[in-house]
């Protein structure tokens, strides 16, 4: 469920909402960090549910001394008001099975905060595309029913490619089509629960291999419509990635 | 996927946790008869228990583990009233619980901090963390048993979840008999992902007590702590501080940087105080020995002039005597001539 930091909630609808999917390369997760880093966004609650492992730290967009001590968990809610933009945050994976039941959460919040639209930023093996996937760019887009009417102009003139559908069965010649997400996490419920829940719904993501995947979230940012004209700000958290300081003694 | 020196072709485990819920449910549809069998009572072990006692046994009592049961609380949204939806009413049949109190073995339908008032609550987990609190503050005190939690998951060295000893790893309630509202908590044993919600409910309920404070101590290693030097140049062990929004008190040392960050139960108890504004401090210990260690469970020393702490420690060298014995005790004695 939702809290909010304050007392009260705030008015999100109308408002566009951002999250990732916990996907190959935690590229959505890493591009979800770019935008609020680099827009400042503010905090304003926590989606609190028992369906991800629980992990705390402090302030992962701390910019000085005075707010690195702010305390973070592992689903938060921040928003840009003069943008009508909020963002909303995973920093851990699902707890076994209970992926459904925060989908079923997640859009139950959508639908009763009356958002205007969801963007969902994912990502998908590499290694699963098929020949002509290969051959062209590595990013592709998906839209529920009710998003490709408001949404089809803007498509066209951002050039973007839809996910092709693939069969069902992939060794089967007559399988059925139908879109997948290999490496994708709840991407694919997400969609899938939204075209027939009529929510406006858009799947943004990036064919990826798992390893520094900064470039992958740096391409997936600039891949959206334009949020930012300044240069992405890389989070004070993104230290460290791939662990400690090594041994002198080593050499 | 990946291929191996011999030729094998792999799955490869992904950094983003488990694949895609297409997978899961095949995993399920290809379950046999027996396999939901297995799995039905695989759940029925991980039954997280509770038992309140109506007399309770004072500390120094050699305590035998106790099994009950307690209900769901319901979830409460943040303008405080209770919503229809049951925090857990996703969790599968066989895990739920309900409360029983041990003598009459009736139902409560109450979480532990619900049923009593508790000013501060302070936790212990691992087992250096416990030993701690055992001599330092167990023992300037009469601490009187209230409750016991007796949970299985994989992580227990014993098969069997009904008849586990006392000295198996288990979590033990206590509250001050000079002040009943101070409740200490002995959690020695792994608290599963799947099982700290409902611990959280079980122990804190649906109605937080906003003039609780919340103390927490725990180990981790000291590999597990990101720094731009080697690990292996830190001065282990080391005290590290987590707290949240509503903490106002200062910490016995400095906060954790990021990226470093904590999980397991520590962090569901921590999320849980600052999702719902009440003051807590997590004291993490970055230690090179996680068995029971003299030198580790004494780095939690600072710790003893917090306000969560004050006045519950009373004779610092003779608890640093106990301590000591309680490792020594606890030391295996090896020799291969006897």
């Amino acid at each position: 469920m939702f809290v909010p930091c304050g007392e009260s909630g705030p008015d999100l609808s109308g408002c566009t909402l951002l999250l990732p999917a916990v996907s190959v390369g935690n590229v959505g997760q890493l591009a979800i960090d770019l935008i609020i880093s680099t827009l400042n966004m503010s905090k304003i609650g926590y989606f609190y549910t028992d369906c991800l492992v629980p992990m705390v730290g402090n302030n992962p967009y701390a910019t000085a001394e005075e707010n690195s001590t702010e305390l973070s968990i592992n689903t938060e809610v921040y928003s840009l008001p003069s943008r009508k933009l909020v963002a909303l945050q995973l920093r851990s994976i699902f707890i076994k099975y209970k992926s459904s039941s925060f989908c079923e959460k997640l859009l139950s919040w959508v639908k009763s905060s009356s958002f205007a639209r969801v963007i969902v930023l994912s990502s998908s093996h590499s290694y699963q595309r098929n020949d002509l996937q290969l051959r062209s760019t590595p990013f592709r887009y998906l839209l529920t029913p009710c998003m490709q009417d408001s949404a089809q102009n803007e498509i066209q003139s951002l050039n973007w490619q839809e996910m092709e559908k693939t069969p069902c069965i992939p060794e089967m010649s007559d399988s059925d089509y139908c879109v997948r997400i290999p490496g994708g996490g709840i991407t694919r419920t997400l969609y899938q629960e939204s075209c027939s829940k009529e929510i406006p719904m858009a799947v943004l993501l990036k064919f990826v291999s798992e390893g520094d995947n900064i470039p992958d979230a740096l391409g997936l940012v600039e891949y959206l419509p334009t949020p930012s004209t300044l240069p992405w700000k890389i989070p004070s958290s993104w230290k460290l990635l791939f662990g400690s300081g090594l041994p002198p003694a080593l050499f | 996927m990946a291929a191996t020196f011999f030729g094998e072709v792999v799955k490869a485990p992904c950094r983003a946790g488990a694949e895609d819920d297409e997978e899961e449910e095949e995993e399920r549809r290809r379950e046999t008869p027996e396999d939901r069998e297995v799995r039905r009572q695989l759940a029925r072990k991980s039954l997280a228990t509770f038992h309140l006692g109506s007399q309770s046994a004072p500390w120094t009592r050699d305590t035998n583990l106790r099994s009950s049961c307690l209900s769901l609380p319901q979830c409460r949204d943040y303008s405080g009233t209770v919503p229809s939806e049951r925090f857990l009413s996703s969790t599968p049949s066989g895990r739920e619980v309900r409360l029983l109190r041990r003598q009459t073995k009736a139902s409560l339908e109450v979480a532990l901090l619900e049923k009593y008032s508790c000013s501060r609550f302070i936790i212990a987990v691992g087992n250096n963390a416990v030993a701690f609190l055992s001599s330092f503050v167990m023992n300037s005190g009469v601490w009187e048993e209230v409750g016991c939690a007796k949970l299985w998951n994989e992580w227990c060295r014993t098969t069997d979840a009904v008849h586990m000893s006392p000295t198996e790893a288990h979590c033990v309630f206590y509250h001050l008999k000079s002040n009943p509202s101070v409740f200490l908590c002995q959690c020695s044993c792994y608290v599963a992902e799947d099982q700290q919600y409902q611990w959280l409910e079980k122990v804190f309920g649906s109605c937080p007590k906003k003039n609780m404070q919340v103390t927490v101590l725990t180990c981790r290693h000291v590999t597990d702590y990101k720094t731009s030097e080697s690990t292996g140049s830190l001065p282990s062990p080391f005290l590290k501080a987590l707290k949240t929004q509503n903490f106002k008190d200062p910490v016995c040392c400095s906060l954790l940087e990021q990226p470093n960050i904590v999980h397991d139960l520590p962090a569901a108890v921590l999320s849980y105080c600052q999702v719902w504004q009440l003051p807590a401090v997590l004291y993490l210990c970055y230690t090179d020995v996680m068995k029971l260690d003299l030198l580790t469970a004494e780095a939690f020393k600072p710790v003893l002039s917090s306000r969560g702490l004050k006045g519950l420690a009373k004779n610092v060298p003779q608890s640093t005597e106990i301590l000591r014995k309680l490792m020594t005790a606890n030391e295996v004695q090896s020799n291969i001539y006897t």
